[in-house]
């Protein structure tokens, strides 16, 4: 059912956006509860969450299909990619903020901490913490987590950027098959791009077994350990949904879907890649290296 | 021409017009603008009530010193909840349902751009709401550290924190969501020709709110899961024995509040941005001026946050630089409130009951706008920071600002979306009922203020007594007469004398071009749109 209004695809009568509603709905309501210790709050929680995975199979399903069938013209496609850039960038924004905490610990509060700063910054050293020497890893005058190694940028880490800068290379191959038409070309490097994420996740938890069990670097280690994890776990939670992106495209190649003019799914999740690409060279840069 | 004819006499039996979809499922599966419209600024309505029974709480228990009425820590819930429910469930949700309403039909566009989307962001404020309001009733009580949630005080909160954290996650998609359909509507659903300087500027400072809800809100969210993680996972962001700083807290928050408390007021500038003119019968005075002072403002609004924590310390240095960006302010905001003044200057005016509301926005907003310049300088906020001073500021802007230019817009608005006149004589007693107990509500919170009395403590020393009792009969006062507004509007959508398709004599738009009531489905062909054509 819908009014095509100079061609401009309204559609009538949406019934997932209220399952998503139910569904979040049940997932922080149980997050919430299973934080607080509530035995319900786990079971809940995952309710939740296949509500969402319902719905969003659902909801992606009609629009795949509408867009199989044509529905939406060129000024549709327009607001996608709008919608996709403007979401981007509202993540962009939320890496800000814990890119924000690093560099206001680095640069302010931490030699504060140590006594640096005049005009009464350094009164916290004075009072509290007058024997503490501000460096860079650290876990705080308290010595919260109890000491550890921080983690290096050679090796693992340098292997880690290789392979995500390689994926968005073969991630580029395959944007230029479809243009080109050539689906097979676009899926056989898709599978690449995938499997080259798939390796990155595996290689970022062995070094969080690492950190964990060979450095004593957990995510109580002070702020250093608060930082480090939080930064590279929010990442390599967006590499995973970017990959889930990623092989969902794969597999509407295999069935046959996108053309050489119309494959938005795949740029918008192309695009999602390489932020998340360019969101691990931020790290490599400023938690690895310096 | 009116396009509205074009639409039904030339193309009827083009499109197969459908209407609303029959009984409640309507309002549940809705993806019709209006009708979320609609849906939005009635959950505001009732929201609004909510948090102002809220607020007579807490004037209830500072009607004298003492502890009389609530224990301090439910006062604390009241304030902090107050403070939530006002912004996220009043003020947002009602421009955004008038973003709804309007800015297609501004725009010439058949609906929004993504309108399941739209949905999904209406559909998620009740529920995120029913999260928020049950901590309430939760055996730890409600959030008391304040709508800010600063650690480590918020971090010793009970059961209620990890609910009141995923609240506002929940919210917070719902609002990028929401802004993310309007940046596109506007970008992308304009009808043909229609260009940048001919919008609304009701579209114009939609755009630009849009634009800094979804830089902010995911910041926000950053924040807040920085205290989940520092609450549950041993984190120490704001832990100083872990090498974090609870002040870096303040610093993310306010990053995301300052711009927010603009979200909170641009909508508001192009809603009397188009009020002041229709009622002087002139073109708005210097309409790009208007434009780039929004865009300024939103500009400014990303540098000057750390204002919000001179008492909390900061090298000298970053405490003169937000002095100045922040006085800064004042110039784009002077050149908004000239030109409005300058668009009344020799217009025809008549006082119907939405200018009323504009005229009085103009005057008690310029109020609320001094004080932030005075509370701008750094030493003399020194002494003002956390008292009644600064509540007196940001209700003036936040009441007789937000909330007047809202009420304003219903009256403008509701003849187009109901097709009937609101009751004239009734609007004008809700107006000055309203304009007296509001200035007797706030306005003596400068004088207390100033004298000393913090903010959010439930007793007061004897010396505050008198205009304490006074602003609680203010707010006794504005509270009950507000009943008046939910009659005008009932009474309005029930019935009343026809609006025509105009409405006003002085309006000027698209969305004047129109049938009032507005047809279910508005310009499915789009207008075409000159150089020449009246669209602001």
């Amino acid at each position: 059912m819908s009014t095509a209004t100079d061609g401009y695809y309204i559609p009538h009568e949406a019934k997932w956006p209220i399952v998503g509603s139910i569904g979040l709905f049940t997932t922080f309501w149980g997050l919430a509860s299973w934080f607080n210790g509530s035995g319900l709050g786990q079971f809940t929680f995952f309710v939740g969450m296949a509500i969402m995975v319902f719905m969003l199979f659902g909801w992606f399903s009609t629009v795949v299909g509408e867009s199989q069938n044509g529905t939406y013209n060129g000024q549709v496609d327009t607001s996608f990619r709008m919608c996709m850039s403007w979401f981007i960038f509202s993540e962009v924004m939320f890496f800000g903020a814990f890119f924000g905490a690093l560099f206001y610990v680095r640069n302010y509060s931490g030699p504060w901490l140590g006594g640096e700063g005049a005009g009464g910054a350094d009164v916290t050293n004075a009072v509290l913490w007058s024997s503490y020497d501000y460096v860079w890893p650290t876990d705080g005058p308290a010595d919260i987590g109890g000491g550890f190694q921080s983690m290096g940028w050679f090796g693992l880490p340098l292997v880690n950027t290789l392979l995500l800068l390689f994926s968005g290379l073969t991630c580029t191959i395959a944007h230029h098959a479809i243009k080109d038409g050539d689906r097979e070309k676009m899926v056989r490097w898709l599978g690449a791009t995938v499997a080259l994420g798939l390796i990155f996740t595996g290689v970022q938890a062995y070094e969080y077994y690492h950190a964990y069990h060979a450095l004593d670097l957990k995510l109580s280690s002070g702020i250093y350990g608060s930082t480090f994890f939080m930064l590279t776990g929010f990442h390599g939670f967006h590499v995973c949904m970017g990959a889930i992106m990623l092989a969902v495209v794969m597999f509407r190649g295999m069935k046959g879907h996108f053309t050489a003019e119309n494959h938005f799914a795949f740029e918008a999740a192309a695009w999602y890649w390489h932020f998340v690409d360019v969101v691990w060279l931020g790290l490599f840069v400023f938690v690895y290296i310096f | 021409m009116s396009y509205a004819d074009t639409n039904e006499d030339v193309h009827h039996g083009d499109h197969d017009h459908h209407g609303p979809a029959p009984g409640l499922m309507r309002w549940v599966t809705t993806t019709n603008h209006k009708d979320i419209g609609t849906l939005y600024l009635w959950f505001s309505l009732i929201m609004f009530f909510i948090g102002g029974a809220m607020a007579l709480v807490i004037r209830a228990e500072l009607w004298m010193p003492g502890i009389q009425i609530v224990d301090p820590m439910f006062f604390n819930a009241m304030t902090t909840m107050h403070a939530i429910v006002m912004i996220f469930g009043v003020v947002m949700p009602a421009f955004v349902g008038l973003a709804n309403w309007m800015i297609p039909m501004m725009l010439g566009a058949p609906d929004m751009a993504l309108p399941r989307l739209n949905n999904w962001s209406f559909w998620i404020m009740p529920f995120a709401f029913t999260i928020m309001l049950s901590t309430l009733f939760m055996d730890s009580g409600g959030p008391a550290g304040g709508w800010t949630l600063y650690p480590p005080l918020s971090l010793q909160m009970g059961d209620s924190f990890a609910f009141v954290i995923f609240a506002i996650h929940f919210l917070g998609i719902s609002s990028v969501m929401g802004s993310i359909n309007i940046v596109a509507t506007i970008f992308n659903m304009r009808a043909p020709g229609m260009k940048l300087m001919q919008m609304p500027m009701f579209v114009w400072t939609w755009l630009i709110t849009a634009f800094l809800l979804i830089a902010t809100i995911p910041v926000f969210a950053g924040a807040v899961t920085m205290l989940l993680t520092d609450r549950f996972f041993e984190t120490s962001f704001f832990s100083a024995a872990g090498g974090g700083d609870p002040v870096m807290y303040q610093h993310i928050f306010w990053f995301f509040g300052h711009p927010e408390v603009y979200i909170l007021i641009l909508p508001a500038f192009g809603i009397i941005s188009h009020i002041i003119p229709t009622f002087s019968r002139k073109q708005l005075f210097g309409y790009d001026s208007m434009v780039y002072a929004t865009a300024s403002i939103a500009f400014l609004s990303f540098i000057v946050w750390a204002h919000h924590m001179f008492t909390t310390g900061m090298p000298l240095a970053a405490e003169l630089f937000f002095m100045f960006s922040t006085m800064m302010i004042s110039v784009p905001t002077g050149v908004k409130v000239f030109n409005w003044v300058a668009t009344m200057w020799r217009g025809s005016m008549t006082f119907e009951t939405p200018m009323l509301f504009a005229i009085g926005f103009v005057i008690m907003f310029t109020i609320g706008g001094l004080s932030g310049l005075m509370l701008a300088i750094t030493p003399a906020d020194i002494q003002y920071h956390d008292t009644y001073f600064v509540v007196a500021h940001f209700h003036y802007v936040l009441v007789p600002g937000a909330i007047y230019s809202i009420m304003a817009s219903v009256y403008f608005w509701i003849p187009k979306w109901t097709g009937n006149m609101y009751d004239e004589k009734l609007g004008k007693i809700h107006f000055w009922v309203s304009t007296i107990f509001v200035n007797v509500l706030f306005f003596p919170m400068h004088f207390v203020g100033l004298a000393g009395m913090p903010r959010r403590i439930p007793d007061y020393s004897l010396q505050f007594a008198d205009w304490n009792m006074i602003a609680s009969i203010g707010a006794f006062g504005f509270g009950f007469s507000q009943l008046m507004f939910v009659y005008i509007i009932i009474k309005c959508v029930r019935g009343g004398e026809k609006a025509t398709g105009q409405v006003w004599e002085g309006a000027r738009g698209l969305e004047w071009t129109i049938d009032s009531p507005a047809p279910y489905h508005t310009f499915e062909d789009s207008p075409i749109i000159t150089s020449d054509t009246v669209t602001r």
